[in-house]
């Protein structure tokens, strides 16, 4: 029986939409017990809350589209809700309950849209300000609503409830966040440590800390919302400027969302160059992760050791494509440029290279006692929660979770290459830097492997500049450096998407900082948010 | 032992001759005034100027460690004139005055620090009969001296009235204060071995062989204790948790600016000399030459470098030490810092003074 | 463009006739040799100057990409601190250059502007990437400052999405050779007038 079939069972009310991709129309007052039956199901738990994507139908429909996994079986399923109104606002019941991540999922969609998600506990704004006016990812918002407001913002220290009570009235609560004898420490936004613009509100007790709570936004750029007035080719600039670190990754997952979209198949000759390109760009985020991490714990000589290598990759990127960092590479049918003369036998140099450097890496750094001791036992996540936190990449395979969608959803040559999911099972902090260690020569070995067959042929299958696909909604989704890269993309058959949505790989672990960083150190909440290894633009959007 | 050569070097003559033809012409007070002035001076400028070249030093060295050239354009090839750069433009800068600190304290906090490490830096034996402030409890002085520093840095984080200067304040405060006890004890072992807590009267204990050679294995080990918890005493990596860049932005001195913050730097890097020139008294004989026993020619050529180039060449041998130490080790953590010091050195430097005691009293040190 | 004058002549690697020069830095240096300024004065200026110039110190306020490539300018193949960039430091009392590295956002500029006053005189801003200059692919976004030169004054611009090492050893440099013509003693010619320049102090505290 089909996960769909089992939601027809348990509620006959359910709807199916095949436009693209298939979707569960659930009702909003059913969804609860649907999401709690597929969670605990006995065979195929649906324990993974991939992502909960809010979207403005149009005509004041609100609705919410949650995929989720399984992480026993990989099935996926998607289920829509639309939210109901009530007493003038558009509500659904939250799954926070069942799915962690979902805490700070529906805080998403609700700045984003105005979702109310009654039993969410923290119904704060996420991105934009507090004392911001209106949705801007509603059809309706209006884009010169907000000026630039120099002020000073004030952040509250309690957070907002909503409760559905039995007899259909809403019931408002506050939660406490920060007491005001806390002591209350801002990590960020500008602080050396935290990779871009990101602020931890830090409850210390002495060196201990007792609580963070994220706030995000200072690099929100509204990316999604710019996408929706621009063609197809053209939302493509954005993806490289999400994480930068994974530029490569990004795009081919939004090129390969459209080509799934438009029925575009792509040459073997762009697959390869796609996949090769894909594992240097892991290579060189894991090499500037090392950097960053050695630098974040005071070491910093190594620093300079990976961006020695890092330089190598980027050389290589930049014959090929023209950009050290931010490269377009990726197009709508292949790749942009043919691969540079050099390519083959510079790339085969740097992994031939790089296998011979790496144990100099870890002689200044993983040998030394003190980043043992700094990093052993320290941060602990476990299994469970990494999945219903949905911390993918690196960090949910320290924990023992299989979630390399290279292996589970293979794309592009990743079905055709040997390689090995690097699993660690301790889900500390050492363990997820020697996962990100290992990927480095896993992906060498992925390299290795094509590098050698590439195929003759087109590097680019002629596409229309302006590009309309069909109405429905699409997903795709690849393993960037750090994570399941997602996008959905809801199309209403016109030139440009009605919505598109990416799935944050840094917004998850972001949120898991203050699972694994409660009774640690201030020194350990730098090292853990080094080993998270997130990138904030890529979280912030 | 010969000790014609130390002797034609010992500027102990030179000095009273000045001191006796002063007096000559006026009053011996005044002399003494004048000469004090006169030392100051020179004191202060030797502290300058040390300073740039440590901070040009570590610049040079972290660039070799790290792969790369380090700064090379400014003052010719070797970028010699970066760091008088660095000083003009810290001299130029303004000084912020934070509305809601503690006035007084916060401007008293650079001052403390530098003083405490001028008193210290001036006790330091340069050359034979050329120790400045030479007293019977020498060693003991240089001690308290430095403590004022802690209390320096304690005061800065407090007076700032920021969360992250009290951060680093306290967290130095209770590295600082633990160190203290393993370095002095240390230096008690050297003191034992020594007979005597003057300066120079160690220095002299060493003519017959550094101390380091004398103890046997005992003096080998308190060396490494005391290298370990001099540099934390002097706040550096990977003991630089009071500043700890990456967590605290610049702990206990991010809200200083200026000639203020300038000064805070000029102490670390001095205070890295300081260290380094206590151990090379405590432990490689200070300006005494390196003397090996049968090898009379060998000897006599030693004899003949100065001491201050032995002294300095010691010094910027533990120098290079300590800053190879910072450049390849990650930081600590608090509690490995505290831990380290309270469950191992303390206990082990305790058992080293206790082993140094025994020897002693049996005579068994060489 | 050929500029006869001393003052813009100053810096290693690269000959004065090949960095462009632009109407504000002509105008800086066409008052200085009207204006002139007595020997000694503009000596210690000099000297001060060259201080400066060759020990800045930044600030690196990145928020995205930019940052980035900054580090792989503090890193060995690029090695800014053999111009004298070499200390970056983290707290803006200590710093003399602010560099805006990657998108401002309107949740992040009041914090920009703040660190701006936080820092010490003498202080410049370099903004960096197309970002920082204009907002770049994002500026009809409904959340980023399109120009951040609408809240701080900035010294030099690096366009690029991000800029290479080079342009940022490029636009560094022109900052320096900037300093060199500042005046310190005699007078003052670097700020805008003051009632431009009103938000400069209230803050400092």
């Amino acid at each position: 029986m089909t996960t769909e079939e089992k939601i027809k069972q348990w509620c006959p009310q359910a709807g199916t939409e095949t436009a693209g991709e298939t979707v569960v129309h659930v009702p909003a007052d059913r969804l609860e017990d649907v999401c709690r039956r597929l969670h605990d199901d006995a065979e195929e738990p649906m324990d993974y809350l991939r992502d909960l994507v809010g979207v403005d139908q149009g005509e004041g429909c609100l609705s919410t589209y949650y995929q989720l996994e399984s992480s026993r079986t990989g099935s996926r399923v998607m289920l829509r809700a639309d939210a109901v109104e009530r007493e003038g606002r558009a509500m659904l019941p939250s799954v926070s309950g069942l799915w962690k991540t979902a805490e700070i999922k529906e805080r998403e969609a609700y700045d984003f849209l105005g979702i109310l998600f009654t039993g969410n506990p923290d119904m704060r704004r996420l991105f934009l300000r507090e004392d911001w006016n209106g949705y801007p990812l509603r059809k309706d918002y209006d884009m010169d609503s907000n000026p630039l407001d120099m002020g000073n913002e004030e952040n509250a220290d309690v957070t907002e409830e909503f409760r559905l009570m039995p007899d259909g009235t809403l019931e408002r609560r506050e939660n406490v966040v920060f007491n005001p004898d806390d002591f209350v420490v801002n990590i960020g936004p500008q602080h050396p440590s935290t990779h871009g613009a990101l602020r931890l509100r830090t409850s210390l007790d002495g060196e201990t800390v007792k609580k963070i709570d994220p706030v995000l936004g200072y690099i929100h750029r509204g990316i999604e919302k710019l996408s929706e007035s621009l063609t197809y080719p053209q939302t493509l600039a954005f993806t490289d400027r999400l994480d930068y670190l994974s530029a490569h990754q990004n795009r081919h997952a939004l090129c390969m969302c459209i080509e799934r979209a438009a029925g575009i198949e792509i040459s073997e000759r762009a697959q390869y160059i796609r996949t090769i390109m894909d594992e240097l760009q892991r290579v060189a985020s894991h090499l500037l992760f090392y950097s960053c991490l050695v630098m974040d714990m005071g070491a910093l000589t190594p620093f300079f050791y990976g961006f020695r290598e890092r330089e190598m990759i980027l050389d290589i990127f930049e014959e090929t494509t023209g950009g050290r960092l931010i490269q377009n590479y990726n197009m709508i049918g292949g790749v942009q440029a043919d691969i540079h003369p050099d390519f083959v036998r510079k790339v085969k140099a740097f992994t031939k290279h790089m296998r011979e450097i790496i144990h100099e890496y870890h002689e200044i750094f993983t040998d030394s006692v003190i980043a043992r001791t700094r990093l052993k036992g320290v941060g602990k996540l476990s299994r469970e929660e990494a999945i219903s936190l949905g911390a993918t990449g690196g960090t949910g395979r320290a924990t023992g979770w299989s979630n390399d969608v290279r292996k589970r959803h293979p794309y592009a040559l990743y079905d055709k290459v040997d390689f090995k999911e690097i699993i660690y099972t301790h889900g500390d902090s050492w363990d997820r830097y020697m996962v990100r260690m290992d990927e480095i020569l896993e992906s060498c070995h992925i390299i290795d492997q094509l590098i050698d067959n590439i195929p003759a042929g087109e590097f680019r299958v002629k596409v229309k500049p302006v590009l309309k696909l069909p109405e429905g909604v699409f997903t795709a989704s690849v393993e960037s450096s750090r994570g399941e890269f997602g996008v959905f993309l809801m199309s209403r058959g016109d030139k440009s998407p009605w919505r598109l949505h990416f799935r944050s790989t840094g917004l998850p672990l972001v949120h898991t900082m203050d699972t694994v960083c409660r009774n640690g150190k201030i020194a350990d909440l730098i090292a853990i948010g080094g080993t998270l290894d997130f990138v904030i633009p890529d979280i912030d959007r | 032992m010969e000790q014609s050569f130390l002797d034609y070097y010992s500027l102990e003559p030179v000095t009273r001759w000045i001191h006796d033809t002063l007096c000559g012409v006026m009053p011996e007070g005044w002399a003494v005034f004048l000469e004090g002035l006169v030392l100051g001076v020179v004191i202060l400028l030797a502290y300058a100027v040390l300073a740039v070249v440590l901070i040009y030093m570590e610049r040079r060295v972290c660039g070799a460690f790290q792969c790369r050239i380090g700064p090379n354009r400014v003052g010719g090839k070797g970028g010699l004139l970066q760091v008088p750069a660095d000083v003009l433009k810290i001299l130029t800068k303004e000084i912020i005055r934070l509305k809601n600190s503690d006035h007084l304290l916060y401007e008293l906090a650079p001052y403390l620090v530098i003083l405490a490490s001028v008193i210290s830096f001036s006790c330091l034996p340069w050359h034979k009969g050329a120790g400045v402030l030479d007293m019977e409890v020498g060693i003991l002085f240089v001690l308290a001296a430095s403590s004022i520093g802690i209390l320096g840095i304690l005061l800065a984080g407090w007076s700032s009235n920021s969360k992250y200067t009290i951060i680093g304040a306290v967290r130095s405060g209770a590295m600082l204060v633990s160190y203290e006890l393993s370095l002095g004890i240390t230096v008690l072992t050297v003191v034992i071995l020594s007979g005597t807590m003057s300066i120079s009267g160690i220095v002299e204990s060493q003519a017959d062989g550094w101390n380091i050679f004398k103890g046997h294995i005992i003096t080998l080990v308190a060396f490494v204790i005391y290298l370990i918890s001099g540099n934390a005493e002097a706040n550096r990596g990977p003991f630089d948790l009071a500043e700890a860049e990456q967590e605290l932005t610049a702990g206990y001195h991010t809200e200083y600016s200026g000639m203020h913050f300038g000064f805070f730097y000029l102490a670390e890097y001095l205070n890295l000399f300081i260290t380094s020139g206590i151990a090379a008294t405590l432990f490689l004989g200070g300006w005494m030459p390196l003397h090996v026993a049968g090898l009379d020619g060998f000897n006599a050529v030693m004899d003949y470098i100065p001491g201050i180039v032995w002294f300095l060449g010691k010094t910027f041998f533990v120098v290079f030490l300590l800053m190879w130490i910072r450049w390849t080790y990650p930081r600590l953590r608090i509690d490995q810092v505290l831990n380290l010091e309270w469950k191992y050195l303390m206990p082990l430097s305790l058992l080293l003074m206790l082993l140094m005691v025994v020897l002693k009293v049996y005579g068994l040190v060489f | 463009m050929e500029v006869k004058n001393h003052k813009l002549a100053t810096t290693k690697d690269m000959r004065p006739e090949e960095f462009k020069n632009n109407d504000y830095l002509l105008r800086m240096a066409e008052e200085l040799n009207r204006d002139g300024a007595g020997i000694v004065l503009s000596t210690v200026d000099d000297v001060i100057n060259w201080g400066r110039s060759n020990s800045v110190w930044s600030l690196a306020l990145g928020t995205s990409c930019c940052a980035i490539e900054f580090m792989a300018l503090g890193a060995a193949r690029y090695d800014m601190a053999r111009f004298g960039f070499e200390v970056t430091r983290n707290s803006p009392r200590q710093a003399d250059l602010l560099m805006v590295l990657g998108t401002i956002t309107y949740r992040m500029a009041p914090l920009m502007k703040r660190l701006y006053d936080q820092m010490a005189e003498p202080k410049y801003v370099i903004a960096v990437g197309g970002c920082t200059i204009s907002g770049g692919p994002f500026r009809k976004g409904y959340h980023v400052v399109d120009g951040i030169d609408k809240i701080i004054p900035v010294d030099v611009y690096i366009p690029g999405c991000p800029p290479r090492p080079e342009a940022f050893f490029y636009g560094m440099m022109q900052l320096q050779r900037k300093i060199k013509m500042e005046r310190f003693l005699g007078g003052r010619n670097r700020k805008e007038k003051p009632e431009d320049g009103e938000t400069k102090r209230e803050e400092k505290a």
